[in-house]
């Protein structure tokens, strides 16, 4: 069963005028947003297939600009984002790409400041839901709907047990999980999606696991 | 859970519920969350579609100039007293169109299954409203219906114009809407679930043919045909007549159309009305592109 809820056929509510190119598309923003924690300086949105050929007329730039800025779907503001944007200093820039995508809705992200940097890739799937698919060039899998978390670690034995075993010490459930790393003993990451909220004292519990770097709330 | 709309029919009339009881039953089991919050979110969801309609009937007009103002043309002629086919029909078009204009215009909207379709069920809904006189508790049992009839099409064959044309978005919004008309009239579940197979019947091969790609051109008239097809489908199911090839088989049938329609037809905006020379000469003006 692809669908579950009456609120995934009833809903959701947005700002027009499609599912896909506009909903779909600051949903993907507000899940760069969120991976960021903070309002970029810089953002340079770019823009493939059916959403370069597209992306005017269907305001997905304004909804991507409107997702960075934090807004739901539902956002009055999103129409006139791209001004707020500038009034709170981000500065974004738009980029048309040539290259045929995986998915005809693609858009990569990349956010700036004078603290970090991030790169997002995110597709719309259709009905307004999506898949971040790519982060800081990890391959990943990722809806955005349910609470989950990204844990950042170095590729050492016994921190995915460790870490596992916190959340079923919680009792926890997870509903997704997958780890990927660029290189054997470098850098990996492992993304963690579950049933229910996941409480601060449980992030605190997993950042004092040996070889964790980094914690990254997604949806609460 | 059910998985088609026999089981769907059958669970109602065993229990002697309302098809909306069964969906809000299962929106429990599988949610966690309580009635009375389930509820309220539909609740929400209803105003959203109020203020749209209310939005649209004052007249808006999109981004693109495309769309817009067609609600309130068609509310000013009946006024005058000469429409042919009944104030309460085109009062459905008329709230249909009003929603899918304010779609357009970047306004808010509830999706129902999507923007592109968002006209239809609210539109029959509050037509309805004007002669049905129903509580606030029955109009959010309206789209419970509409929901768990969406539901069994989004999962047997696709609510996505881009997967099975206009007929899955359209054409699935119509068979909601024909199936939550039934129901609020008094009528019994087997007959929503005929006014369903009715209606999408009439939607079959419907393709999504986007002019520029935008959600305007034909979608905001297709809308106002999906609630006319609806309430007209409604009424037939009420008289008592059935549908020769049952409900669940026409939903297969709809899938199997959709997979083997060509790709210019499902959302691509390559072939159908975009691909017209009036098409393709609105997308040039829109887009700036050269011809």
């Amino acid at each position: 069963m692809k669908y579950r809820s009456a609120f995934d056929i009833i809903g959701p509510v947005m700002i027009g005028p499609s599912s896909s190119h506009t909903a779909g598309a600051a949903r993907i923003g507000r899940v760069a947003r969120t991976l960021f924690n903070r309002l970029p300086k810089k953002a340079v949105i770019s823009l493939y297939g059916s959403f370069a050929k597209t992306y005017k007329g269907h305001g997905t730039d304004v909804a991507i600009v409107g997702g960075l800025l934090d807004f739901d779907t539902f956002d009055e503001r999103i129409p006139t984002s791209l001004k707020l944007a500038e009034e709170a200093g981000m500065e974004i820039v738009f980029s048309v790409e040539d290259m045929v995508p995986d998915h005809p809705n693609t858009v990569k992200i990349n956010l700036y400041d004078d603290n970090g940097d991030l790169e997002v890739v995110g597709i719309s799937i259709g009905g307004g839901t999506i898949e971040i698919t790519e982060l800081n060039s990890f391959k990943l899998k990722l809806s955005g709907e349910h609470p989950a978390i990204l844990v950042v670690h170095n590729d050492q034995f016994g921190v995915i047990s460790a870490v596992t075993q916190i959340f079923a010490n919680h009792e926890i459930n997870i509903g997704h999980m997958e780890v990927s790393r660029k290189e054997k003993g470098k850098m990996a990451l492992m993304v963690i999606e579950v049933d229910q909220k996941i409480h601060q004292n449980v992030l605190a519990e997993i950042e004092k696991v040996p070889n964790v770097t980094q914690i990254i709330r997604m949806v609460d | 859970m059910f998985r088609n709309v026999a089981e769907l029919v059958e669970l109602a009339e065993k229990k002697q519920v309302k098809i909306a009881e069964i969906m809000i039953q299962q929106e429990i089991e599988v949610t966690g969350l309580s009635r009375e919050e389930i509820i309220a979110k539909m609740d929400r969801n209803l105003t959203v579609m109020e203020q749209a309609v209310e939005r649209g009937l004052k007249g808006v007009t999109s981004v693109s100039g495309l769309t817009g103002g067609d609600a309130v043309l068609l509310q000013n002629y009946m006024k005058t007293g000469k429409a042919l086919s009944g104030n309460i029909l085109l009062d459905a078009v008329s709230k249909a169109v009003a929603t899918n204009e304010v779609n357009a215009a970047m306004g808010t909207i509830c999706a129902t299954p999507t923007a592109g379709s968002a006209g239809v069920v609210p539109g029959t809904l509050f037509a309805v409203k004007e002669v049905l006189n129903p509580t606030r508790m029955e109009m959010i049992e309206f789209l419970f219906t509409s929901a768990a009839f969406g539901f069994v099409v989004a999962n047997n064959a696709s609510i996505s114009g881009a997967a099975g044309g206009c007929q899955a978005e359209v054409g699935s919004a119509s068979g909601m809407a024909a199936a939550s008309i039934v129901e609020l009239a008094g009528g019994t579940p087997s007959q929503a679930a005929e006014a369903m197979a009715i209606t999408l019947k009439n939607m079959l091969g419907l393709v999504c043919d986007p002019v520029a790609g935008l959600v305007e051109v034909p979608c905001v008239k297709r809308n106002a045909m999906g609630a006319s097809n609806a309430m007209t489908a409604a009424d037939m199911a009420l008289a008592g007549i059935k549908s020769r090839i049952p409900c669940d088989e026409v939903i297969q049938a709809m899938f199997l159309i959709g997979q083997s329609m060509p790709s210019a037809l499902r959302e691509t905006a390559e072939g159908g009305l975009a691909a017209t020379p009036t098409g393709r000469r609105l997308e040039a003006e829109i887009f700036g592109k050269k011809e």
